[in-house]
């Protein structure tokens, strides 16, 4: 069996980040694998720009972005398995990791390594959690497969549409099948939110004049061989349609965008304890999971909003991986991390005493406006800001310097408090 | 083109019963009016291989639901189609309950069930520990059982066109007339002659019937609403479990599939379209309600899918298995509702031996085989069956499917053997690519392609199910596509 320091499942821009970081701290048996053809992930159908603005400050398109990362993997040397898929992760009695994966030039094979990163990234939610009544005809996608047909394989999902959700997968593919000659008819979102990015919003839908439906979802669908008609319908404050309401939509084309997973079988099967509400692991600040020598960085962690984000989290990954090779232990105590009152998550989960200084990264439950962030432990508050406004689509990052991160000593609750509230 | 045996319909029942032609030296076909088999009921019902203690004692239900059940382990067996008896519960909330349970019990014994038991709640409990606090007890019937109802009907028939009998898809049968003494069977496209015909038309049963001038029954469509949820669901219980059943049918069940998932439904509403496949949100809330009054903790956040079926029920409310009134070489095997999925192995020799009484000389084929080749599923396969496997073809080392580990070899063996797949969802029921809990998201693109590049089409004209059900419009602009 192939025996490796380093195996990093995934060659989207977390995998590549997290293997560049990894080398530069003189980690040299690594591998890449990664079940596309090319390195780059999801990132390589996204060729619309706006990558990379705080990052390099510049507006890259996906696949500039991911070719930044690229070419340092190629500069390096660093080896990677393309179209091949990991089946399975054990950890061995002496705490190094089989993996086991497939592909066509390569066979089956079983690699040895010491240390693992996963960063298999997310996948969309389907129709089927979304229980929408009515037929199963054609012409139903989800928005990512619709821009894999369009801006892959050069072939049109549909030409008259409707987009369910708001999340920016979708807000940019109401842009780009309007760019490609197709109706965009509404987009629809069941919060009274949008869950993308305003800059997406403005660029994708205003500029368009593609009508922004809140409130709004579709109840129904029609047609029998192909979509002929979906029927929508206003929401209340319960998020349930509202009698009356509904409106039948012409189209032949119902895309969805309602939510990204983090795709994590391989790590349940791995046995890594996971996170129910991000959806990803639970780790620590090194972004070690519950199984020592086991990393998580990018959307497999949990949905990250910006590419400049993941690759910042997957740097933190490999270098701490890089570390835990070196002999570095990470066994300390750990005082565990969580988010109250309007914050639904924060990672990471739990914090090693005498940990460097991080990064907190975390969501809010609903839209708050002129609110103060409160980072507390044991009493003593180790961060309050306060914010013009906070939503569910945009992450939020609060760095700890050390002189709070040294304060530290028990469970840290990070909480929103309502300003001037009475 | 003259035929022995023309058989209509391509569900599991005619599956079945054109397996059992093929046994015997006759030129038999199947003619099926979508574009693949398995496309009526049997690719939307419950799954269950049922014990057998639901059907009144002497009616044909009772009879063939028993012996199918019997007949059943052989049978995937030979076809390689994943069956799995589990063993079912009828759940009592209530005294009353739990005199429908002994009824039941009494009316199994006398149908033959074997090793039939009223449980007491602790003993469900021990069974089942998901079953809802609430019960009073359950009938227990080892012999319940779980199969894939698409794969056996597309494992009968390519074991039958193994042993040579044919396929037609797309053949929409319009009318039947005489000519001589074979009839000429008829569809907008084209004419076949057949000697005998069985009529396994499913919900359009009756029609056919009435081609020949048998109005005798008539077929009613019943919608069935499910709900499938995703595997981390699929082993919250381990048998199947019904609730009581009442005049509509065995109520609402939950039970685990034989590829792991968690299965609820179906909901029961008489309706009069028979191509009325839709969902309703009514349905789905009340299959959501009463499955949890048996099985509490089930996760609806994890559904991956939800369908309708429409069970084909006879007006006479058995199945109408037997010659056409006044057309002794057309034989009905019509009706065949719950449980007729369970019923099928047994049917289809019965029908083979009224055609033998009609006068069909039944010559066994001495090189009959009743195995049909295993379809590779790699997810299934140990270490070294893979590697070998990608050794030998190097296809199945590329993953199409990630949520369910599809590889391309499977999707070109599903693409090249026998019933031929030709859309997208004829992909998905002979490989499970698209099946799991990305519904297609990833694969879809995959599969759209590799059917293109077999099929050598352009990819705007695949379809997700035959028909003008077309994935694509176009080319983009950038390839030359004009809106």
């Amino acid at each position: 069996m192939k025996k490796l320091d380093l195996v990093i499942i995934g060659g989207g821009p977390a995998g590549m980040a997290a293997a560049v970081a990894a080398y530069e701290k003189g980690v040299r048996n690594l591998l890449i694998l990664d079940r596309e053809p090319q390195l780059g992930g999801i990132l390589e159908q996204c060729i619309h720009n706006g990558f990379g603005l705080h990052r390099f400050k510049e507006e890259l398109t996906g696949p500039e972005y991911a070719a930044r990362f690229a070419e340092k993997v190629a500069e390096y040397g660093i080896p990677c398995l393309l179209n091949t898929m990991v089946l399975d992760l054990e950890t061995e009695s002496d705490g190094t990791k089989i993996v086991t994966a497939v592909s066509p030039q390569e066979g089956y094979l079983k690699l040895n390594a010491r240390a693992v990163i996963l960063a298999m990234g997310c996948r969309e939610r389907p129709r089927g959690a979304l229980n929408i009544a009515g037929t199963r005809p054609a012409g139903i996608y989800t928005a990512g497969a619709a821009q894999k047909f369009v801006n892959i394989k050069g072939q049109m999902p549909g030409k008259r549409v409707v987009i369910l959700g708001s999340g920016d997968i979708g807000l940019i593919m109401a842009r780009r099948m309007t760019l490609e000659g197709a109706k965009v008819e509404a987009v629809c979102e069941l919060m009274p939110y949008s869950g993308g990015l305003t800059r997406n919003i403005v660029q994708c839908l205003a500029d368009f004049g593609i009508p922004l439906k809140l409130s709004h979802t579709v109840v129904q669908i029609h047609g029998k061989e192909r979509v002929e008609a979906v029927t929508i319908a206003a929401v209340g404050p319960d998020r349930r349609p509202i009698p009356g309401t509904e409106e039948k939509i012409p189209c032949d084309t119902l895309l969805l965008s309602v939510g990204l997973i983090p795709e994590n079988e391989l790590s349940r099967q791995a046995g890594v304890e996971m996170d129910p509400v991000t959806g990803g692991a639970v780790v620590d600040e090194n972004r070690q999971t519950s199984i020592p020598g086991v990393f998580a960085c990018g959307n497999v962690l949990h949905v990250h909003d910006l590419v400049d984000y993941v690759s910042e989290e997957a740097e933190i990954a490999g270098k701490q991986a890089a570390a835990y090779l070196d002999g570095c232990r990470m066994d300390a105590e750990m005082f565990p991390v969580s988010g109250k009152d309007g914050v639904r998550y924060v990672v990471p989960q739990r914090i090693r005493k005498g940990a460097a200084p991080f990064a907190l990264y975390f969501r809010v439950g609903d839209v708050y406006r002129d609110v103060r962030i409160v980072v507390e432990c044991g009493g003593k508050t180790l961060v309050s800001r306060i914010k013009k406004k906070v939503a569910p689509g945009e992450m939020e990052t609060l760095p700890l310097k050390a002189e709070q991160v040294s304060q530290i000593d028990g469970l840290v609750t990070v909480r929103l408090e309502q300003k001037g509230a009475e | 083109m003259k035929y022995d045996v023309a058989v209509i319909g391509g569900g599991v029942v005619g599956s079945m019963i054109l397996r059992e032609l093929s046994r015997y030296q006759l030129k038999s076909i199947l003619l099926e009016r979508q574009e693949d088999v398995a496309m009526g009921a049997s690719r939307a019902n419950s799954a269950i291989v049922h014990a057998g203690f639901d059907a009144k004692p002497g009616t044909k239900k009772a009879d063939f639901n028993v012996k199918g059940n019997a007949l059943m382990e052989t049978v995937a067996k030979e076809l390689s189609v994943p069956f799995c008896r589990n063993g079912s519960m009828v759940l009592a909330f209530s005294d009353e309950d739990l005199e429908t349970l002994e009824t039941l019990r009494l009316r199994g014994e006398e149908n033959g069930v074997p090793m039939l038991r009223i449980l007491c709640p602790e003993e469900v409990w021990e069974k089942e520990p998901a079953i809802s606090r609430e019960i009073k007890g359950a009938l227990w019937a080892p012999t319940g059982g779980i199969v894939c109802p698409y794969e056996l009907t597309i494992g009968g028939i390519e074991n039958a066109m193994d042993n040579g009998a044919e396929l037609k898809t797309n053949f929409c049968v319009t009318g039947i007339r005489k000519d001589g003494d074979s009839f000429v069977v008829v569809s907008p496209e084209e004419e076949i002659c057949a000697s005998y015909i069985v009529n396994a038309a499913g919900l359009f049963a009756d029609e056919i019937a009435r081609m020949v001038g048998d109005d005798s029954f008539s077929i009613s469509p019943r919608r069935g609403e499910y709900e499938l949820l995703d595997k981390t669901q699929g082993t919250l219980v381990h048998a199947t479990i019904f609730q009581p059943p009442t005049k509509m049918g065995k109520g609402i069940l939950v039970t685990p599939t034989v590829d792991g998932n968690l299965l609820t439904g179906p909901t029961s509403e008489d309706i009069s379209d028979k191509e009325d496949t839709e969902t309703t949100a009514a349905g789905l809330d009340k299959v959501q309600k009463l499955a949890v009054k048996s099985v509490p903790g089930i996760n609806y956040r994890n559904v991956i899918t939800a369908f309708t079926g429409l069970r084909a029920c006879p007006d006479s409310g058995d199945f109408v298995i037997g010659p056409a009134k006044g057309e002794p070489h057309l034989i009905h095997a019509a009706g065949i509702e719950s449980p007729g999925l369970t019923s099928a192995p047994a049917i289809a020799p019965e029908i083979v031996r009224l055609l033998g009484e009609a006068g069909l000389p039944l010559h066994p084929k001495e090189d009959f085989c009743p195995n049909r080749r295993p379809f590779p599923k790699f997810r299934e396969m140990s270490d070294e069956e893979r590697e070998a496997l990608v050794q030998q073809d190097p296809r199945f080392g590329k993953i199409v499917c990630r949520c369910e580990t599809i590889t391309e070899g499977e999707v070109l063996e599903a693409i090249h053997r026998n019933p031929p797949a030709r859309s997208v969802d004829a992909v998905k029921r002979r490989t499970r690519a698209g099946m799991g809990r990305c519904q297609g998201g990833f694969c879809g693109p995959q599969v759209v392609e590799i059917l293109a590049r077999e099929l050598g089409i352009p990819m705007d004209e695949v379809t997700k199910s035959g028909g003008k059900s077309r994935m694509l419009t176009g080319k983009t602009r950038g390839e030359g596509g004009a809106i």
